[in-house]
């Protein structure tokens, strides 16, 4: 229990390696959410032997959740049961409602509330993020805390309380018309509630989505009967002893039972600075995912990596899974350099995925071509971003019958199509359809027996007049059976006097 | 020893197709010169249907490239020539003995075939085990059904591929069918299926909008090697949105709890993403599941698409959740099965050609199994051999220091189907001895010492078990030609000289009264089972230990311990080979109507080589044009492992990302040079589905184009 480095052969043998590579005995894990809780089930499925010790903290009370689907649960769309996430509690030391109030890096142990320490030879911050609530008068009381009404969403505490006071209210008006806000609202509009959404930008996700594809969402969220305000900034939360309205820099007073903030977050990075590692916006990592002491190491929300914005699943799970990859593997050259991010709005009867770069610029980028097709009255907007035949950026408003399909194509960075109308509308096929009433003349009418219209054709003029005739003549029907109708028709369309050929 | 042979009367002989595990029912009627007629015949399987397949079956009857002469080179690198039987069969048996003597026991191996009776599936393990008393024997049925096996033993306790009569399908209201093109593989198939113009249901999981997923009212057109995320992803939306049935849950299964916390991480934004199925997709897929299990009932069906994958076990036993959580298994018109591909692909599981098996399905490391069938062999239980090693892993092993030196082959053609088929090809070729048993020189059959012409379906009499574990009289319509033996002749004649002259009863009907006592008390129990009530046309089904089979298993309780099925949390994973920018595109594989398996047979009727005379690779329009392709022209599939020659066919069928191959042809037309041999750590299935891939234009174009590379 020294914790004495498990020195690999491989590594002692390379005479450039920046910094002696070997197992952990002890990794602790600070943060149960997505990014840590993934961490420690990525390196349990891959810690076969067992040699790696696992330690979960989690801050919150409850078993690790998917904090991904709390807009589900707000919706009523999935119980909270089922958002619990998998851990492999034989491999790994689940120690919930411990927070960490320290680290001691000389002795490399954490302190927890409970005044005990763990020690480590690695620690991973998985810490995530604090929801943001921006400085709006009436927001907080004198205590600090948020005022009565007034709700921030991010966990499942703030979940559970938003949806037991949204059974009594009425009226919410959402702050924020990002992903997390319009979730948010289209849960409890499905709940009864009259909601508007407040948001400071010109169109909603104005970060992922174009001008006219924010409109076209804006006025789909209206169809389901919220009141969306772009341009609109809160300046104040009005009510006596709870909050009763929200107040615009325009002046108007919007009445509300409820108040709720999704502002998006912030990173939570006390603990990383209280230990004096390098902090920025996020905890700094680099490819590794090591902090300025390498034996710590960030991932998720906390975490600020030069590749990517943060915020979204796809690159804390990813991290998780590089991370686990060098923390299990001495010999892993695995290394972090980014996500694709790919946003997919979980709201009902709203389809909507964006991705990458949407809004290129089309006077100064000569690089990008975009490819549009617009129809605000049908409530679909569907725009392709491509550099050098490759999908760099998508939005797909309205449908998802092609999201998996370009998804994948910008997940995957391979070439594009030639024709990009394909990837807009999967109805769009360029080969011949054999059920049409049309048929060529050596069309297969019947696979299975390999029938063509012709031989159909030649057998009904040589005296076959009835389905039944032809099956004798041609085994026509006799496979699958389904070609009979087709059969019957076609035979319907020829006339009674045809001669023979 | 004289066969049993029912008339060979112009009346026509009821049996069944030669080829898939549907087996339909036929008369053939011999015809005066050679040769017979086939007429569909009534029978609930096919419903008097034929494809194109069984309706010109009879034609091999009379090929000319029949073999009718044992061949045989007297060295590695002479020619094969005629030679009598007894020098074949004497220098088969003192090859073996010889290699036996120098290198141990396990030195020579066997291996089978899905095809082959029950009779000669079970006489082949007796010979490995008894009369070579050898580890080593396998059989093609690993490339196959082994996957789903391993799945449904595991969860339910026994592997009947349809625990069911295939007709229940027709009441079903809704059926899923994963990585099954029927309409294609078994088109008589798709009359139990929902189709247009009822009010059932069908959905289709496929790569490619096959035949069979047009004629569905949902096609989820889902990523190669990524239907256990779908699994998972259709039963979060099931629970997500209260459709499980909770009392079944409770009542006959373990180990959901940790499946619903294993699936939640599966939401349907992110399966999407996965799998390539749209959300809205996957939401009406389970919808169409629900509203059908109360519209006469649900069933998911799964085959080789889903299976033939590194993680094969893992995604049936997803799909066996779904089934699970929606309380299918046991219900009236409702339930969970594998579609079994080759024409005895059931019974030749359950009979020992496995290496892990012994007949009735029972388990070589089962002390009780081994006692009992030891007894019925009259051999002391020590004496046989434990498990072998498993088809890949023994064809790898081939000539090898610790591998067998010597094989011998009745009913497969591994040079053309094993996975990277120029590996198996070294392999045997490394070998000093190979004896291989067929109908005509196939490929492998080339690559050997001595070949024994033998006897082919219509030739000969026996058992074949379908689909549906449903057990069918095979019969003898018209008389081998002469020079040939049927494969038990050949088993018992290498017996005897192999010391064996007892216990290898070359009458069909021997073997299957021996079969029965061997496999009576086992999962697959036969005990019950007469050749009278097989004559009858009695509808037949195992477990059948007295008076009565199963037609439908699982009513009340599940073979296992506690009479519970099992959950069970698995993980989708990418395949074994992801593509990159070498070989950027997904390559899939699988059958075309008009042939058959390694193609052996039905490259050699004429019909049938018309409509498919050779290999083709399928692409989207859109990457062929990318790629400089034109519809018709030869080009060149190449991955890591090899490549194979293809003309190129359009279809805006398949995914842009995806081409498709068949595997019917031999030589360089083989998608199987190039397809990739990783395991499935359970079955020990390879991973024939899915592999990476580049298409290149033929040589001679790439020269002129590069001509520095040449």
């Amino acid at each position: 229990m020294n914790g004495r480095p498990n020195m690999s052969a491989a590594d002692t043998s390379a005479p450039q390696a920046r910094a002696a590579r070997w197992t952990p005995q002890r990794v602790v894990i600070v943060g149960a959410g997505m990014a840590g809780t993934r961490l420690a089930d990525e390196i349990a499925q891959r810690d076969v032997g067992g040699r790696v010790a696992v330690t979960l903290l989690g801050a919150e009370p409850h078993r690790p959740y998917n904090r991904v689907q709390l807009t589900n649960v707000l919706a009523g769309a999935a119980a909270e049961e089922d958002i619990v996430l998998p851990v492999p509690e034989d491999e790994v030391a689940v120690r919930l409602g411990t927070a960490v109030l320290g680290i001691d890096r000389e002795r490399r142990q954490v302190r927890t509330a409970d005044g005990g320490g763990i020690g480590y030879d690695t620690l991973v911050l998985a810490t995530g993020a604090d929801p943001l609530i921006p400085p709006v008068g009436g927001v907080r009381t004198a205590d600090g805390g948020l005022r009565p009404g007034v709700f921030a969403f991010r966990t499942l505490a703030d979940c559970r309380a938003l949806a037991a006071a949204a059974d009594a209210a009425r009226r919410v008006v959402v702050v924020g018309g990002g992903v997390l806000g319009l979730e948010a609202a289209r849960g409890l509009a499905g709940r009864g509630l009259d909601v508007c959404v407040l948001h400071m930008a010109p169109w909603l996700m104005e970060a992922r989505l174009d001008a006219e594809g924010g409109k076209i969402l804006g006025a789909a969220y209206g169809d389901v009967g919220i009141d969306v305000r772009v341009n609109a900034t809160a300046v104040e939360v009005s009510g006596a002893d709870r909050a009763d309205g929200v107040i615009l820099d325009s002046g108007e007073r919007i009445p509300a039972d409820l108040v709720v903030f999704a502002c998006g977050i912030r990173p939570s990075t006390a603990l990383a600075a209280d230990a004096g590692l390098r902090v920025e916006r996020g905890i700094v990592v680099d490819d590794e995912l090591r902090t300025s002491d390498p034996r710590i190491h960030a991932i998720g929300d906390c975490a600020q990596h030069p590749a990517i914005a943060g915020g979204l699943l796809d690159s804390a799970w990813e991290q998780a899974r590089v991370l686990a990859e060098r923390i299990t593997d001495p010999e892993s050259t695995a290394l972090y350099t980014g996500s694709a991010e790919v946003t997919r709005l979980k709201a009902a009867d709203l389809d909507l995925v964006a991705m990458g770069e949407v809004n290129p610029d089309p006077d100064t980028d000569d690089d990008a071509a975009s490819v549009v097709f617009s129809d605000a009255r049908g409530r679909t907007y569907k725009k392709l971003v491509l550099r050098d035949e490759r999908l760099v950026g998508a939005i797909l408003l309205g449908d998802d019958e092609t999201s998996g399909l370009v998804t994948q194509l910008f997940d995957r960075g391979t070439v594009a199509p030639p024709d990009p109308k394909v990837l807009l509308f999967r109805g769009l096929r360029q080969g011949t359809d054999d059920s049409g009433p049309d048929l060529r003349e050596d069309a297969t009418v019947c696979r299975c027996n390999g029938v063509t219209r012709e031989d159909i054709v030649r057998e009904f003029a040589a005296g076959a007049r009835t389905v039944e005739a032809l099956r004798d003549r041609l085994r026509s029907g006799t496979g699958c059976g389904t070609c009979r109708g087709r059969v019957a028709a076609l035979i319907a369309d020829l006339p009674a006097d045809m001669p023979a050929a | 020893m004289p066969l049993k042979v029912v008339e060979e009367a112009t009346a026509g002989v009821p049996t069944h197709c030669p080829y898939c595990a549907l087996q339909c029912a036929m008369t053939l009627r011999p015809r005066p010169g050679g040769g017979a007629d086939v007429e569909p015949r009534d029978f609930p399987v096919n419903g008097g249907g034929l494809c194109r397949k069984g309706w010109t079956a009879a034609e091999l009857l009379s090929s000319p490239d029949r073999l009718t002469t044992p061949l045989m080179r007297r060295t590695r690198t002479a020619p094969l020539e005629p030679v009598s039987w007894d020098a074949a069969l004497d220098r088969i048996a003192a090859e073996l003995r010889r290699i036996q003597d120098a290198h141990g026991r396990d030195a020579v191996a066997v291996f089978g075939g899905g095809g082959l009776t029950n009779e000669k599936a079970y006489l082949l393990g007796k010979f490995a085990r008894v009369a070579l008393g050898t580890a080593n024997i396998d059989y093609n049925g690993r490339f196959c059904m082994s996957s789903a096996a391993a799945a449904a033993n595991a969860a339910f306790g026994v592997d009947r591929g349809l625990p069911f009569p295939v007709t229940d399908i027709a009441s079903a209201g809704a059926v899923l069918l994963v990585g099954a093109n029927v309409a294609e593989t078994m088109p008589p198939f798709v009359r139990h299926l929902p189709g247009a113009g009822d009010d059932r249901g069908l959905i289709v999981v496929d790569p490619r909008r096959s035949q069979t997923a047009r004629d569905a009212d949902l096609h989820l057109q889902v990523t190669p090697g990524t239907d256990l995320a779908l699994a998972n992803g259709l039963l979060h939306i099931a629970i997500a949105e209260g459709l499980i049935d909770t009392d079944y849950i409770a009542a006959r299964t373990t180990g959901f709890d940790e499946v619903r916390r294993n699936v939640s991480a599966y939401w349907p934004e992110r399966v999407e993403r996965i799998t390539g199925v749209p959300v809205s997709e996957q939401r009406a897929a389970v919808r169409m599941l629900a509203a059908g299990r109360a519209n006469g009932g649900a069933m998911v069906l799964t085959a080789r698409g889903a299976e033939q994958h590194s993680k094969g076990v893992d995604t049936v036993r997803a799909f066996i959740n779904l089934a699970l959580a929606l309380g299918l298994p046991g219900r009236p018109g409702s339930g969970f099965g594998s579609i079994t591909g080759q024409g005895n692909g059931q019974g030749g599981r359950e009979h020992g050609q496995k290496a892990d098996q012994l007949p009735g399905y029972r388990r070589i490391d089962d002390p009780d199994a081994r006692a009992h069938v030891a007894g019925v062999w009259g051999v002391d239980p020590d004496v046989l051999p434990g498990p072998g090693r498993s088809a890949q892993e023994l064809i790898e092993s081939l000539g090898t220091p610790d591998g067998p030196k010597a094989m011998f082959v009745a009913g497969s053609n591994i040079a053309v189907s094993a996975p990277q088929a120029g590996l198996a090809e070294r392999r045997l070729a490394a070998l000093d001895f190979l004896a291989v048993s067929d109908l005509v020189l196939s490929e492998t059959a080339k690559l050997a010492d001595v070949v024994l012409p033998a006897a082919q379906w219509a030739e000969e009499e026996g058992t074949m078990t379908n689909l549906e574990g449903r057990v069918l009289r095979r019969r003898r319509a018209v008389a081998p030609p002469p020079g040939v033996r049927t494969d038990l002749e050949i088993l018992a004649a290498l017996a005897a000289r192999l010391g064996r002259p007892d216990g290898f009863e070359a009458d069909p009907a021997a073997v299957f009264a021996e079969l029965r006592r061997a496999s009576a008390g086992g999962p697959a129990d036969y005990s019950g089972i007469t050749t009278d009530a097989l004559d009858s046309g009695a509808a037949v089904y195992w477990p059948h230990p007295g008076e009565h089979g199963t037609p439908r298993l699982f009513a009340d309780r599940f073979p296992t311990a506690d009479g519970r099925a099992r959950f069970a949390a698995v993980r989708h994973r990418p395949p074994a080979e992801s593509i990159d920018a070498d070989f950027p595109l997904q390559l899939i594989t699988g059958r075309v109507l008009a042939q058959y398996q390694s193609g052996s047979q039905t490259r050699r009727i004429h019909a049938l080589r018309e409509a498919e005379p050779g290999a083709f690779v399928e692409l989207h329009p859109q990457l062929a044009e990318r790629l400089g392709f034109a519809d018709g022209q030869e080009i060149r599939v190449v991955s890591r492992r090899g490549t194979a020659r293809a003309v190129v066919r359009l279809s805006d069928e398949i995914r842009l990302d995806t081409v498709f191959m068949p595997f019917h042809w031999p030589g360089d037309q083989r998608v199987n040079l190039v397809t990739n041999p990783a395991l499935d750590p359970v079955s020990r299935m390879p991973e024939f589905k899915v592999c990476a891939v580049r298409l290149e234009p033929p040589l001679a174009v790439a020269d002129r184009l590069h001509p520095s590379a040449a």
